[in-house]
């Protein structure tokens, strides 16, 4: 069933139009990636879903729902949670009160506590009483993934989660996901990296300019009509 | 041994500073709100204490029992109603906001007590000293650097121990995110304002035991508490403590050399701090 949904969705920041018209769905259990180049409108996408913007309330469709025009602290309490670009820790808290802070508002019965995110990272534990802005980029998005999923999150957004970051660490952070996702988190990605996208996810929408211009399964999906997806048609 | 006592004294008083100074601190370290209201609000908590103390007859330790509810619900709705329509990029329209709110309270205590001088009487209390040996310390002003002592110490317990204090950290730090944690910023900030209201009570408590007051007093009080918080270093709460006795001790010292030095030694120290230490003395790692 779908978990997830745009339907028409816009957005805009004052006079600037990001988004024309997505349409997006997530089904239960699945993991979409969202790829385009810088300015397609992927972390405008993701900042609707969970609220920073806010939108039509119909835009967006959360377990049959209609959550646009919700703040981001209610949308989080559904279920919803995200792992923001830059991955965004809080510099006055250490390690261990970044995590804790992710249950904030919302204290669902699930696979995931402290203990849990410590065995999936565990070199989080060691650092657990370092400021977060202490650790390195691989060790602060591990702290991003794991506060998000302390809400026990039915879905799990994840913006440009190897942005900056070294292909070994990205490799190590894309190992847990199969464990997020045994958890019971469906996931939607935003991706530069079209490889590791395609290798995890479930279904691919790639994005220009604001508007969806391609979606399938990673399969049905051949390198020429992508690249023209990503960068427009040569003319 | 003079000095030792009018440093000793000097101490204390910046007990008294310190309480009105936290309850600005707090809400300056959490939203960057600096509300020029304050010591109007602590005058106004004096009359509460004032007014329950006159109605009822009990204790004024026990009267602001009583008023500190009440006063954490009018700052609770204050941020809820008012501030949080003012808070943003600009700062100019709390400032604005809160200079308008100075002289409504003021003109509103007038109108309800007004302009005669009060004082909340505590009894034998208000004479009551102890013998040290070197120096002889009022009971009054030690009980007033004991409770400025507590308040901080709750306050920092409350900052770094709780949930709640977690919040408050996460959402001074980023908002927006700290939305994605499920936190409504603006509840946090209504519940930080309460909570300064609470400190501003136990400040009035001891501006009414200790002296008279009157409708017009509170914006003194404000420069005070404005003083102790810069000197301290913006957002800590410690340093508040610091910058309270520093200011208690100049006036105290400036008193004994000239009884007319008083209140200008008082602001000759925070200039002095300004200059040597601009950001204050225990300033935060970050803005």
């Amino acid at each position: 069933m779908t978990l997830l949904r745009t339907m028409g969705l816009t957005a805009r920041y004052g006079d600037f139009q990001a988004l024309f018209g997505v349409d997006m769905a997530l089904e239960t259990g699945q993991t979409v990636a969202i790829i385009g180049a810088n300015g397609a409108g992927k972390t405008t996408l993701m900042r609707s879903i969970a609220g920073v913007l806010r939108n039509a309330g119909d835009q967006v469709m959360f377990d049959g729902r209609a959550i646009g025009a919700l703040p981001a602290d209610e949308i989080m309490g559904l279920g919803i949670a995200m792992v923001p670009e830059g991955r965004k820790l809080f510099p006055s808290l250490s390690v261990e009160e970044n995590l804790l802070i992710g249950a904030y508002g919302r204290r669902a019965v699930g696979h995931w506590r402290l203990e849990t995110v410590y065995a999936l990272f565990p070199i989080l534990r060691e650092r657990r009483m370092s400021p977060g802005t202490a650790l390195s980029g691989g060790q602060q998005q591990m702290v991003a993934i794991g506060r998000a999923l302390m809400s026990n999150p039915r879905v799990l957004l994840c913006d440009e989660i190897s942005l900056g970051l070294a292909p070994v660490v990205i490799r190590d952070i894309y190992a847990a996901f199969p464990q997020i996702k045994a958890a019971g988190a469906s996931v939607v990605l935003v991706e530069q990296d079209i490889g590791q996208a395609m290798k995890v996810a479930d279904r691919v929408y790639c994005m220009m300019e604001g508007r969806v211009t391609l979606s399938g399964a990673p399969g049905d999906l051949s390198r020429e009509a992508i690249h023209d997806a990503y960068f427009g048609k040569a003319a | 041994m003079n000095w030792i006592d009018t440093i000793a004294q000097g101490v204390l008083l910046g007990g008294l500073y310190a309480l009105f100074a936290a309850g600005l601190s707090l809400v300056f370290g959490i939203m960057r709100l600096v509300n020029l209201a304050h010591g109007d609000l602590i005058v106004m908590g004096a009359y509460l204490i004032l007014l329950v103390v006159s109605v009822t007859g009990i204790n004024p330790f026990l009267a602001a029992a009583v008023a500190m509810p009440v006063m954490f619900g009018l700052g609770w709705a204050l941020q809820r109603v008012v501030l949080n329509r003012v808070l943003g990029a600009d700062i100019l329209p709390p400032l604005l906001v809160t200079f308008g709110l100075s002289i409504v309270v003021q003109n509103v205590l007038l109108e309800g007590f007004t302009a005669d001088s009060q004082r909340i009487g505590a009894g034998p209390l208000e004479t009551a000293s102890v013998d040290l040996g070197v120096v002889t310390l009022g009971v009054m002003p030690l009980l007033t650097f004991g409770s400025a002592v507590a308040v901080i110490m709750a306050l920092n317990w409350v900052f770094y121990r709780t949930p709640l204090g977690r919040a408050f950290r996460a959402t001074s730090d980023d908002p927006v995110t700290a939305s994605l944690m499920g936190i409504k910023p603006q509840g946090i900030f209504a519940v930080a304002t309460g909570l300064a209201m609470v400190v501003v009570t136990i400040a009035a408590l001891y501006l009414g035991m200790r002296a008279n007051f009157d409708p017009t007093i509170g914006p003194a009080r404000l420069i005070y508490a404005f003083e102790a918080v810069i000197i301290g270093g913006l957002g800590s709460l410690w340093g508040t403590l610091a910058g309270g006795v520093i200011i208690g001790v100049a006036q105290t010292v400036g008193a004994a050399i000239n009884p007319e030095w008083q209140i200008l030694a008082g602001h000759v120290a925070f200039l002095v701090v300004l200059l040597l230490r601009p950001r204050g003395l225990f300033p935060r790692a970050f803005d």
